[in-house]
């Protein structure tokens, strides 16, 4: 059976189930106890789990990211929640110096099972500090897990996977996703990291994309089933370690694919895809990969900017048009 | 000390001179080996600094957990951790504490309660902060020593740490190894604070300065320090006046500061007037202390020995210990 909720209602579910099973975690982050999280995700956990296990921090992103891993590498699992991962910069030296490398740099000795999660991407005029994205930066770093996912179930399940499992995790989520609403199941599942999700099957087009964009991959692939274009869109939902598997599997069907990416371009996330389906699949390829990236520049606010700015639909059938060589 | 009364047993004071004894030979061998590129990478030598060492073995219990800097050498074999295990880990060997992974910077023990070994300057404040948050999560009345230089304590992290330690009255002992330099970098060039544990005030910590150069000092302000936090008070900081011998790392030849300055504190040296205090005050015998020195020689060339017929690691071993996962796929 399933139900339909929202994103944020889901992920509190996720948090909330973890808590109840194990007591070693927590959550702590700035507003997310007595303010309920600054958006709602943590809604009535204060009043369930006690201050002890549902912490309101100072605004020190340093620090408590860095409380976060001691007290992982001391036996807890930690959920650091950043407001955005644009504060997170903040903390990236605790990310990337300690959680990352506490196993490697102890051989073992000690763990870090800590996931940071919080919103990444743009959420309307929010100007240059408050749209960036954080895949490819925390991915890029080997000893890191990264999960992107807005679907309210997968994200659920994914959440879940991701305080259980014993390595680092930064989980990305968005902030103008947290009201979608989804089919969730009731009861416990899981859904397991490093596994993409076919959103839409297809057989002209693989359209590869991941958080938001995937709502702007499938609104393209409903556009071009019009014109005849069947596209098959994909979900990679984690994207460190990722599925290339599936990836290469659609690629044989379709021959051509279009990665639809909200990070800017240079060394991103849709680079990796490129590199990869042409290094393993390169005989399957009809055509170049293409990529939809953010713009390769600061953000400004005004909203003329933001719709130059970030991928759209038409920009995704603009792309896809160009690599089934088809004329307008 | 040597004039003062005598407050510890025989016990307590040549537990202490062993200790730091075996830090500074054990310091003197890896600059030998240094020499003669065995070790290799950054390298940051404790020989001055031996008495808060010594001060933390009579102080500390087992159970309570330490994490410091780069300078970490001492601090690891004060622990516990064998001069076996750590001389490998220099020699970048598969037997060394962390298998070869850490190096001079970098020894870990669960065993012993060793967090390690952090390289970037200040970044394990807040991670002791954060082990120390584990401790009253889960009821013990375990502390976590976080130690850190007088450079460290210029970094945000320290006041971000302070301020959460204090709000949640963590149960963490925050100790700044003041050695009068960051680097080249003197501390009355780094700030209008010189004082360093005045900065513990801002946060109404209780924060004492003490003379980290006398090992009997450093217990009794541990000992105090301690028995605050298991009390459940919170968080407590002593700043250590220390002094480092050597230059801030092997490749520094320490040349912003003078050779009068470094011999005032040779004269105090930590070792030299312990042994001395055992002697003059009839501790132990002149046997006793020559029977002691002999043991810890014999156990650093064993140490040195080991770690040179210790194998290397396997290239493999690289794609160990970066996941829990088993089977993560690296890419390649």
């Amino acid at each position: 059976m399933a139900r339909k909720i929202a994103l944020r209602d889901a992920l509190r579910e996720a948090m909330s189930e973890e808590m109840r099973r194990d007591e070693n975690v927590f959550l702590m982050g700035e507003e997310v106890a007595e303010y309920n999280g600054a958006y709602k995700v943590s809604k009535g956990m204060l009043d369930e789990f006690g201050e002890k296990r549902v912490i309101d921090t100072p605004i020190s992103e340093l620090g408590f990211a860095g409380i976060g891993v001691g007290a992982a590498m001391n036996g807890l699992r930690p959920i650091v929640e950043f407001m955005t991962w644009n504060f997170a910069i903040l903390a990236f030296d605790q990310i990337v110096n300690n959680a990352a490398k506490t196993l490697s740099q102890s051989a073992g000795e000690f763990q870090c099972p800590i996931v940071f999660r919080g919103p990444s991407g743009s959420a309307g005029q929010l100007a240059q500090q408050h749209s960036q994205t954080f895949e490819s930066w925390m991915a890029n770093v080997p000893g890191l897990k990264v999960v992107s996912c807005i679907d309210p179930a997968d994200a659920k399940g994914l959440l879940k996977s991701a305080i259980r499992d014993s390595d680092p995790i930064c989980m990305m989520e968005s902030e103008v996703c947290y009201g979608d609403v989804g089919e969730v199941p009731e009861g416990e599942y899981l859904v397991p990291l490093g596994v993409a999700a076919v959103r839409r099957e297809g057989t002209d087009i693989t359209l590869v994309s991941y958080n938001k964009m995937v709502k702007t991959a499938m609104a393209a692939a409903e556009e071009l089933a019009k014109e005849g274009i069947s596209a098959e869109v994909i979900d990679l939902r984690t994207i460190r370690p990722m599925d290339h598997g599936t990836l290469i599997q659609s690629l044989k069907k379709t021959n051509r694919m279009v990665v639809i990416d909200e990070a800017w371009p240079f060394s991103g996330v849709s680079a990796e895809v490129a590199y990869m389906m042409q290094k393993h699949a390169f005989d399957y390829l009809d055509a170049p990969v293409v990529r939809i990236n953010s713009a390769d520049t600061s953000l400004g606010y005004s909203s003329v900017y933001v719709e130059e700015y970030l991928p759209n639909p038409t920009k995704v059938i603009k792309a896809v048009k160009e690599v089934m060589y088809v004329n307008n | 000390m040597v004039k003062s009364k005598i407050k510890y047993d025989k016990a307590t004071y040549l537990r202490w001179y062993e200790t730091m004894l075996q830090i500074r030979k054990f310091e003197e061998a890896t600059l030998i080996a240094y020499g003669q590129q065995k070790v290799r990478g950054f390298c940051h030598v404790y020989i001055g600094q031996e008495a808060i060492a010594g001060g933390l073995v009579s102080a500390l219990r087992k159970e309570d957990a330490i994490v410091t800097a780069y300078r970490q050498h001492g601090i690891a074999l004060c622990r516990g951790l064998s001069s076996k295990s750590c001389m490998a880990e220099l020699f970048g060997k598969a037997t060394g504490c962390v298998k070869g992974k850490g190096g001079s910077m970098h020894f870990f023990s669960n065993e012993h309660r060793f967090f390690g070994g952090n390289g970037i300057v200040g970044a394990q404040i807040p991670i002791g902060t954060g082990i120390a948050f584990a401790e009253k999560y889960r009821g013990t009345d375990n502390l976590c020593v976080t130690m850190f230089g007088d450079g460290a304590a210029r970094q945000g992290a320290l006041f971000e740490s302070y301020n959460m330690a204090m709000t949640w009255k963590l149960p963490v002992l925050y100790i700044c190894e003041n050695n009068g330099y960051a680097m080249g970098t003197s501390v009355s060039r780094t700030s209008n604070i010189q004082d360093i544990h005045k900065i513990g005030l801002a946060f109404d910590m209780p924060s004492e300065a003490v003379d980290g150069m006398n090992v009997e000092a450093v217990h009794e302000a541990l000992v105090k320090a301690a028995k605050h936090i298991r009390a459940g008070k919170g968080p407590y900081f002593l700043e250590m006046k220390t002094y480092r011998y050597k230059g801030h790392s092997v490749s520094d030849p320490a040349k912003y500061r003078t050779k009068e300055e470094v011999k005032q504190y040779r004269d105090i040296d930590p070792i030299k007037i312990t042994e001395k205090t055992i002697l003059e005050n009839s501790i132990a015998s002149e046997a006793e202390i020559k029977a002691i020195k002999e043991k810890i020689k014999v156990e650093i060339a064993e140490a040195v020995k080991f770690a040179e017929e210790s194998p290397l690691p396997t290239a493999d071993q690289l794609y160990t210990d970066n996941y829990v996962q088993e089977n993560y796929p690296f890419l390649t």
